[in-house]
């Protein structure tokens, strides 16, 4: 394992550099709930639990995919206040579930360091948005750190333990899709990891009653500015010269893109790169500005910096003219690249514009992930499809599943966010006369859906709420749940039943079926549309991804002299394994995982098992 | 010295180890090497574009006209990035397309195979090998993408050498497949060299 290495340098991800700082720091605790970009912090924790548990070792720190993003942060916070060394990890959006947690930690603070890890993931690659979370550095009052490259990330994690003990205050870390998913040289240190307890010395200051929250607030905020003179000193925010009076301010993933333009275009100019963005090293920036005739802020997303830098220019008088957002080809959608960056710098600097690269006359198909060949996900909407009527709405939730929403099955209508399925299932049961089947997957089951059926079950909404389970969280890279036999330790742990938990729920209809069985999954889903009230069916197989081999292994093929053409598994049932060669249909065997739902699908009796 | 590469193909083929494997070789090689990949959902059928950059460089991502080489799994994903093509570049593509479901449904068209590779001959120099076939031969057709990095190798546009690359590859392949992925790389660096 890369992040074990024991020489001097590996090549490691961004993610990969945070648990390789971590585990040089000592860690005690580390949390999530997986989230792309995220996910390989923790599975990269999980890997070497597993790793030194098979090897009869103590790992000597604790690993847990927790339920929730919220009690991620809530168990990682117990943890640090009793001294231990902590780090949660989560997509920009878990904070979004973390934040009530998050918002009054900031005011008890901690003893043990902590690390808060947000990956925000600019450009949506694998979100439902873009928002910039380092607005919620702000909003809690969190110091923030922001690396720009896998050495920067560990250096900056085992620098952010101590910044958090120093100020007993939790540090928010943001890492972007393209710092946590970019490979670079890694300069390696000893690891320093060692079982310990802590101890929690009782402090009625941390019962935050409005009495205590207000003595809290203020000394939050002395805290930070604390916190602001570690920043001025940090390694990490610094000024490059390569000559001349005008200045670029950046951070995180952009420096990368404009050093390398800096350096190809030989560019006058001197680079401001912040590395610790919350609080700003009020002077340090104050300084620049001054011996700056302009100055151009490359950030991705939100003006988060400029804003702040015109007001500090504003505050001191200076009439330094700043650009960013609006200048050029500097927005404030998606991620930047070298394309965005070197365009708009060539411009700011007065160089000629870049040749462009002419279009082709020839464009590639467009192709979007879709479910995979033996996907159970695609039997159930197939079911579905056959007995729900006209106009059934389908409230969908964030999985795999979610990839149901394209052709031919279009069985997604609206999602929110973690969860939201259900909630929105019961708002349009009541708002309107349609029929309502909603789908999550197991692991969002646990994660937030429990209250939404609490509420349906309640007020006796009358809708059908689907429960995929998968037997695993199979989006983010097949992490367990509380549904599945292991923790993240590789440790045995106590599997909850999903049946079971939506009976102590109080839903009266439940339905249990293997999607693989068409038949059976309609009739399932004909009865609980027929109940009056809250069902829960239950569809449940295995991803096709975490099956044996020996249950994917083999294929299926057409009967070219059977087949009439019919197109149904072409376009109604949509498996990727099947494509057009002339006008004959045919089964791609590398792609095929033989669940061989299709021959049921299949109305003439084509479709055979491939001899070997 | 500075050296840009794009790897792209289709989800499950294998893209981010073939490019993971080169990056290594380089830091073996004593060079800087950065990579940009793509994990999660995108990987589930999609398109899949990794980037390999080293050298003296600072940005794993790569500018329109600014790569050496583009090594594709599939020839409309070779076609997809050939706008980061640097003028002469190279090429180098399997020609086994995947068709996307898309496709099948009729809502988009597959441009014919011949078309494709003109269009990128028009650009660059372009290499087509049936990794596939190759693979197969080799012992399965998961080895495609090992293929590919030997077709690399053996363009001698790599300021590192062969065996550098084929010792990373027996490090980062289960032991009881590195015979199997020697034969691999071998068999795709002589099938360019022909």
């Amino acid at each position: 394992m890369d992040v074990l290495s024991e020489k001097e340098k590996a090549l490691l991800l961004g993610n990969e550099a945070v648990v390789r700082g971590a585990i040089e720091a000592g860690i005690d605790v580390a949390t999530t709930y997986p989230g792309t970009p995220s996910s390989e912090i923790a599975d990269t924790f999980s890997k070497i639990a597993r790793h030194y548990t098979a090897r009869g070792q103590d790992p000597g720190f604790y690993f847990q995919y927790s339920t929730n993003e919220k009690v991620a942060l809530e168990f990682a916070a117990a943890a640090a206040v009793s001294g231990l060394r902590a780090l949660t990890c989560m997509k920009h959006v878990g904070l979004n579930v973390a934040s009530d947690a998050f918002m009054t930690y900031m005011y008890v603070g901690c003893k043990g360091g902590h690390i808060i890890v947000t990956a925000d993931d600019p450009s949506c690659h694998s979100s439902q948005n873009e928002q910039d979370n380092r607005y919620y550095a702000k909003f809690g009052n969190a110091p923030m750190l922001e690396p720009s490259t896998p050495q920067e990330t560990k250096d900056m994690v085992m620098e952010a333990f101590e910044i958090s003990e120093e100020l007993s205050l939790p540090v928010l870390f943001r890492m972007t899709t393209r710092t946590s998913h970019i490979r670079g040289p890694v300069n390696l240190g000893e690891i320093k990891l060692k079982k310990k307890k802590g101890r929690f010395e009782k402090n009625p200051l941390m019962v935050t009653v409005p009495e205590v929250a207000r003595k809290l607030h203020p000394v939050l905020l002395e805290k930070m500015e604390k916190a602001e003179l570690i920043s001025e000193k940090s390694r990490f925010n610094f000024v490059e010269d390569f000559g001349g009076n005008t200045g670029i301010i950046t951070s995180g993933a952009p420096y990368n893109y404009v050093r390398e333009v800096v350096d190809e275009l030989k560019i006058k100019c001197r680079v401001l790169k912040l590395g610790m963005t919350n609080p700003l090293p009020k002077k340090m920036c104050i300084d620049f500005l001054k011996k700056s005739e302009r100055v151009i802020v490359v950030e991705e997303l939100e003006p988060f910096l400029e804003e702040q830098l015109k007001a500090i220019a504003q505050e001191e008088g200076l009439d330094v003219k700043i650009y960013g957002k609006g200048y050029g080809n500097f927005r404030r959608i998606y991620e930047y690249d070298m394309d965005i960056v070197e365009s708009t710098l060539r411009k700011f600097f007065g160089f000629e514009e870049k040749k462009k690269v002419s279009d082709t006359s020839l464009h590639a198909p467009p192709r979007p992930p879709v479910m995979c060949p033996g996907c159970p996900h695609r039997a159930t909407y197939y079911a579905i499809k056959q007995v729900a009527p006209e106009g059934t709405i389908y409230p969908t939730d964030i999985g795999c599943y979610t990839l149901g929403k394209a052709p031919p099955l279009e069985m997604a209508d609206f999602l929110l966010c973690m969860g939201s399925n259900v909630g929105t299932a019961c708002g349009f049961s009541y708002a309107t006369d349609q029929k309502v089947i909603s789908f999550m997957g197991d692991s969002t089951f646990f994660h937030a859906g429990l209250p939404g059926i609490v509420n349906a079950v309640h007020h006796n909404h009358d809708c059908v709420i689907t429960v995929l389970d998968n037997r695993t969280t199979a989006m983010t890279g097949h992490q367990p749940h509380p549904g599945t036999q292991y923790d993240g330790m590789g440790n045995e742990a106590i599997m909850l039943k999903v049946e079971d938990v939506v009976k102590g729920l109080g839903v009266q209809h439940i339905e249990v079926v293997n999607p693989n069985n068409l038949k059976k999954t309609m009739e399932a889903f004909e009865r609980a549309l027929n109940y009056k009230g809250t069902s829960v069916v239950v569809s449940k197989a295995p991803c096709a991804l975490i099956l044996p081999k020996s249950v994917t292994e083999g294929s299926f093929e057409i009967d070219q002299e059977k087949c009439t053409k019919c197109n149904v598994c072409i376009e109604k049932f949509g498996c990727p394994a099947f494509y057009r060669d002339g006008d004959k249909i045919k089964i791609d065997e590398t792609l095929c995982n033989a669940c061989g739902v299709c021959t049921q699908v299949c109305e003439s009796n084509a479709i055979r098992r491939r001899k070997k | 010295m500075k050296i840009r590469m794009i790897f792209a193909g289709v989800g499950g083929q294998g893209v981010l180890t073939e490019a993971n494997i080169l990056a290594k070789a380089f830091l073996s090689a004593g060079e800087k090497a950065l990579t940009s990949e793509v994990h999660g959902m995108a990987q589930r059928g999609g398109s899949v574009v990794c980037t390999v950059c080293a050298g003296d460089v600072h940005s794993p991502l790569i500018a329109d006209g600014g790569a050496d080489a583009i090594v594709s799994m599939e020839p409309t994903e070779a076609l997809r990035y050939i706008k980061k093509l640097k003028e002469g570049g190279t090429v180098i593509t399997d020609v086994n397309p995947v068709i996307p479901p898309n496709v099948s449904l009729g809502q988009n068209e597959y441009p014919d195979l011949e078309s494709v590779f003109k269009e990128i001959s028009n650009r660059g120099k372009l290499i087509k090998i049936d990794a596939l076939e190759i693979a197969k031969r080799a012992g399965n057709a998961i080895t495609k993408n090992i293929v590919m990095l030997g077709a690399l190798s053996g363009m001698e546009i790599l300021p590192i050498d062969r065996e550098k690359i084929l010792q990373v590859v027996r490090e980062n392949v289960p032991a009881k497949y590195v015979e199997m992925n020697e034969r691999a790389f071998n068999m795709g660096y002589e099938a360019v060299r022909d």
